[in-house]
Parts: C-alpha cells; sequence; structure tokens
C-alpha cells in the first residue's frame, strides 16, 4: 500500500559498505528534517533505513536506496525504496516474524522496521532480487 | 474563468473610471451585511485596498487569479480573509464582502448603455465568483489552521509534568487518553526526566475514566522507554475498574510498581531512596 | 576508519560515543574496550550515547555485548544518555537492552557502578569465612 504523490528528483545511494549504511542514513535525516517530520518520527524512519539498508548489504549483497519527498494533501512523507539483485527472501511471512534470523542478527530488522514506519511493501523474488518501499507521514 | 485583457481593461477602466462611487456603495453594501461589526471607516479602507487592486491587476492586461501579477490581488484577498476569520466572522460575512462588488458592477453597467454591456457584466461576474472562492477558500485554510494550533495549545494544557521531590517527576493524567495524547505525555514526561535528571517518574492515572488495550500499550511503552533510559516508572491511582479491565483484557504489567494513590507512590520512591517517612508523631522521652 | 576514545577516569572506563558509527567502528570499539578493562584493571565502564541520535539493532546487540564481556573481566557496564527519540523507537523496534545498566546521565552512572561495587565487596566479605573468624 502506498499513496500519494512523488515530488522531485529521487536521492539515490549506493549501499556496497558499512560506510555507505551510515550514509544512507545521513541522507534520510536531510530528508526527514526537510519535510518537518517531529523529532520521534525523524528517529524512527532514520532507524528503519538503518536496519532496511545493512539488509541490502548483509542479505542482498548490495543494492542501492533512493530517497524521495512525497505528498498527500496536507501532509508531506519521506519515501525510501531499497533494492538489491540478491537471492530473495523465501519465506515472506517468516521472515516478518520477530526474532526470526538467518543472518544471526536479532531478527528484528524487517518486522521491527515496519512498526517504525506508516507504510510498508515488500517485493521479493529469486530472479530479481528483493525490492522494499516504506514511507513515514508527516503528522 | 480568467478574464482576457480586453475584458480586463474594460472592468479596470469602468472601476478606475468611478472610483469614488464605487468604495462608496460597496463599503455601504458591505456595511449593512456585518450590522456594525467592523467600523465605517476600516471597511472603507479594506475595500479601498481590493479596489486597487483588482483595478492594478486589470491595468496590467487579463486577469488571471493564478498568474504572475495578480500576486498584489491574491495578497489582498487573503489579508481580508485572515483578518476575519481571526475576528470570529463567519464564512458568508466573509465572502459577502467580495460578492458585493457584482451588486456596484451591476449599477455601473446598467448606467452604461453599451451593446457589450450584457457579455461583459456576465465576465465580470465570472471573476467575481472566481475571487470569491479564493476568498472562501483562504478563509478555511486560516480556520483550520487556528483550530490545529488550539488543539496542539489544548494538549500542552492537559498534560503538565510537574515535579514532585528532588529526583521524582510526576505526570497526573486527566481525561480520555487517545494515542495522539498519549504520545505527547510519552515524550514530554521522557524529556523531563533528562531535563531534571530525575530517576523516578510517577503516572497517576487517577483522572482516566477508562483503560482499553491501546492506553494501557502506550502507559508500558512509556515504562519501557524510562527504564532504558535509566528512570524508574510507577503507577499510581489504579481504579478498581480499570484494574478488572486490565486483567480481563489480560495485559501483562509484569514487574512495573503499581500504587493505590500518589501519595503511596511517592512514599516508595522515598523509601527507595532511603528518605524516612514519619507515618506517627516520634515519641518524645521526658 | 575512525575509532572512538576510551578515556580512563579513576577506576572507570569512560566511552563518549560523538560519531555516527559505521559497523565496522562498532566492532572495533568492542575489541578495544576488552583489551582496555584489562590492561587498566578497571571495575565499571561507562558508555555515554547523548550525542547518538539513533541507536538499531546493530548497535543495540553490540551494547549487549560489551555489558557481557565486560561482566566476564569483572567490570561493571553502564549505559548512559540514551535521549528520549531512541528510547521510543528502540522500544517500537522491539530491541530491549537485556542484561544493561542504564543511567540518565554519566554522574548518574558513576553512582550506580559505585553502588554496584559497594555490593559486592560487602558480599565478599559476608561470604569469607576468615572475615568472621578474625573478628573477636
Amino acid at each position: 500500500m502506498t499513496t500519494g504523490v512523488d515530488l522531485g528528483q529521487p536521492q539515490a545511494q549506493a549501499v556496497r559498505s558499512d560506510e555507505d549504511v551510515v550514509r544512507v542514513r545521513q541522507l534520510v535525516r536531510t530528508v526527514a528534517v526537510a519535510v518537518k517530520l517531529s523529532l520521534v518520527d525523524q528517529t524512527k524512519v532514520v532507524t528503519a533505513a538503518s536496519e532496511l539498508a545493512r539488509n541490502t548489504l548483509v542479505y542482498g549483497g548490495g543494492g542501492t536506496v533512493e530517497v524521495t519527498t512525497v505528498e498527500n494533501g496536507r501532509r508531506k512523507g519521506v519515501r525510501i525504496v531499497f533494492a538489491d539483485s540478491g537471492p530473495g527472501i523465501a519465506d515472506l511471512d517468516l521472515a516478518l516474524t520477530d526474532g526470526y534470523t538467518t543472518g544471526g542478527g536479532l531478527g528484528l530488522g524487517l518486522s521491527g522496521s515496519r512498526r517504525l514506519v506508516d507504510e510498508f511493501e515488500i517485493d521479493t523474488s529469486a530472479e530479481t532480487g528483493t525490492r522494499i518501499t516504506v514511507t513515514k507521514w508527516s503528522r | 474563468m480568467a478574464l482576457n485583457a480586453e475584458e480586463s481593461g474594460r472592468l479596470a477602466a469602468l472601476l478606475g473610471g468611478h472610483a469614488e462611487q464605487v468604495t462608496q456603495r460597496w463599503t455601504d453594501i458591505v456595511a449593512s451585511s456585518l450590522r456594525g461589526r467592523l467600523s465605517h471607516a476600516e471597511l472603507r479602507r479594506q475595500v479601498e485596498d481590493l479596489h486597487r487592486a483588482i483595478v492594478g491587476a486589470g491595468e496590467q492586461g487579463a486577469i488571471d487569479l493564478s498568474a504572475e501579477h495578480a500576486a498584489e490581488l491574491r495578497a489582498a484577498l487573503s489579508e481580508l480573509s485572515r483578518g476575519r476569520a481571526r475576528q470570529g466572522f463567519s464564512a458568508t460575512e466573509t465572502t459577502i464582502s467580495i460578492f458585493a462588488l457584482k451588486d456596484v458592477l451591476a449599477d455601473l453597467v446598467q448606467g452604461s448603455a453599451t451593446a457589450d454591456a450584457l457579455h461583459d457584466y456576465v465576465a465580470f461576474s465570472k471573476l467575481v465568483d472566481e475571487l470569491g472562492l479564493f476568498t472562501f477558500e483562504s478563509f478555511v485554510r486560516t480556520r483550520e489552521s487556528l483550530i490545529a494550533d488550539q488543539a496542539e495549545q489544548l494538549l500542552e494544557l492537559s498534560t503538565p509534568v510537574v515535579k514532585l521531590w528532588e529526583g521524582v517527576v510526576a505526570v497526573p493524567l486527566v481525561g480520555t487518553l487517545d494515542s495522539a495524547r498519549a504520545q505527547v505525555v510519552m515524550e514530554r514526561l521522557l524529556q523531563t526526566l533528562v531535563d531534571t535528571g530525575s530517576p523516578y517518574a510517577i503516572i497517576d492515572i487517577t483522572g482516566v475514566p477508562a483503560v482499553d488495550t491501546q492506553v494501557a500499550q502506550h502507559i508500558l511503552k512509556t515504562v519501557v522507554a524510562a527504564r532504558l533510559m535509566g528512570a524508574d516508572c510507577i503507577i499510581s491511582g489504579i481504579r478498581p475498574q480499570i484494574a478488572q479491565t486490565i486483567v480481563a483484557l489480560g495485559i501483562e504489567f509484569g514487574d512495573i510498581a503499581t500504587k493505590a494513590s500518589l501519595a503511596d507512590a511517592l512514599r516508595h520512591v522515598l523509601r527507595l531512596n532511603g528518605v524516612e517517612t514519619a507515618r506517627r508523631q516520634p515519641r518524645r522521652d521526658v | 576508519m575512525e575509532r572512538v576514545p576510551i578515556l580512563k577516569i579513576g577506576d572507570i572506563l569512560l566511552v563518549s560515543i560523538q560519531l555516527d558509527m559505521s559497523d565496522q567502528t562498532a566492532v572495533q570499539l568492542q575489541e578495544d574496550l576488552a583489551e582496555r578493562i584489562v590492561a587498566t584493571g578497571c571495575h565499571g565502564v561507562i558508555i555515554d550515547i547523548t550525542a547518538l541520535d539513533i541507536v538499531d539493532s546493530f548497535v543495540g546487540r553490540m551494547l549487549s555485548t560489551i555489558a557481557s564481556i565486560s561482566k566476564v573481566l569483572d567490570a561493571e557496564t553502564v549505559v548512559v544518555g540514551m535521549r528520549p527519540a531512541v528510547a521510543i523507537t528502540l522500544v517500537e523496534l522491539g530491541l530491549s537492552l537485556n542484561g544493561i545498566r542504564t543511567a540518565l546521565n554519566v554522574e548518574r552512572g558513576m553512582e550506580l557502578i559505585a553502588a554496584a561495587r559497594a555490593d559486592e565487596l560487602d558480599h565478599q566479605l559476608d561470604d569469607d569465612p576468615d572475615a568472621e573468624t578474625a573478628t573477636p
């Protein structure tokens, strides 16, 4: 479920290393501040972006992150697309369960980030890789 | 909708040529609709501003409200509607100040017996409608932002965080807790803990009429968040019905300290801190 | 790669994280701290995260690991200065930071370590049979 219209060009960031995950966080924070998200909402969306960008790196073998400003009537928001061409997620329901992990993490990456954003869409297959779109709206 | 350049020119000439007559008649119509709630001089000033803006826009070519050169006209309309909205006038009372121009134009057009009179009047009329709608829109926007501001102020008012003792803060919650308010309370309580360096917080829910799953979840989340920051929360003032709801809903309060009253909660915290609280007068040896 | 500095103040190691850490920097800090605890023989570690505007599951796990490692090396770890927005986000994320002691600020953190230390010394005295018999 994604709503609203895109405003302007997306800003892209390749995710190839640890430092790129840091850059994704900084990019998302800049956009979140620009659309006037509250401090707590900024923190939530940056944390979600950090988790998902790390997933892109660790499970997807690297990929790209695109950040756009979106608008829905009077509310503005930030939309982030994480794309990789990795092996995809075999069992999506299982991957979205708290505590489930294949990578030795805490298993909160996917399920936890979903709770931190307003819209969460996931598209995955073994052929095309994984594409996760999240949106956080201002209140 | 917009007037073409020729029509605009004619409108500007018509209004500009009879400036005194137009503003006088316009002011009179508006004054009668507002029944003396704004002074005649004030109204006349507003009408003159609008008159000047319309003539000005007309002289510069086709009047189109969305065009660049209509900025002054848009500003004049917005200012009028903002003022009216803040002074508490209704939407009708506000837009009528614009629609009054139709009556004025009707008089003027009737006076000049040219062949295009009817055609022009219809075109002018359409423009006035457009101006009226624009005014209405900006009136509504002003009112909406007023309401939003007030709602925010109300939230601030309804969630005081008070310092009870050195290192102890309390939030006495009164009234219904919805999701938005619970969030504000949570953020303010946690921020106060940081600002005052208080390791204890008491959430008093004596004044909360009902607790549903969502509210209970919010309280629980606040307690957990405070704990992450290194502070302890005590919940006080749980009324019998609420205790029953909590149990019936199967909400687990776990190891969170709960006390019957705010006083009990404060005594509990002070005792943890090793402060002696005298319940009885100490006996004095003679 | 940037490194997080570790300061020694009395019997306590103080780590004040000032930068947006990459995962590698976090892992490095974990290793550096373990070495410093052993080298200095300190019994307390304070990790100040006042400057961190987010804590994700990786940093959360690092904090837990540091706490466990220092426990094994006989040092108490206290995480101080977590911002409210960070705490709220962690709760929503579902991260509980089990086994980590927290305090509002560095000062409270030092008190907590001192108190924990005092408790432990008391226990040691209680458990020690010689201590009992030594007093006539």
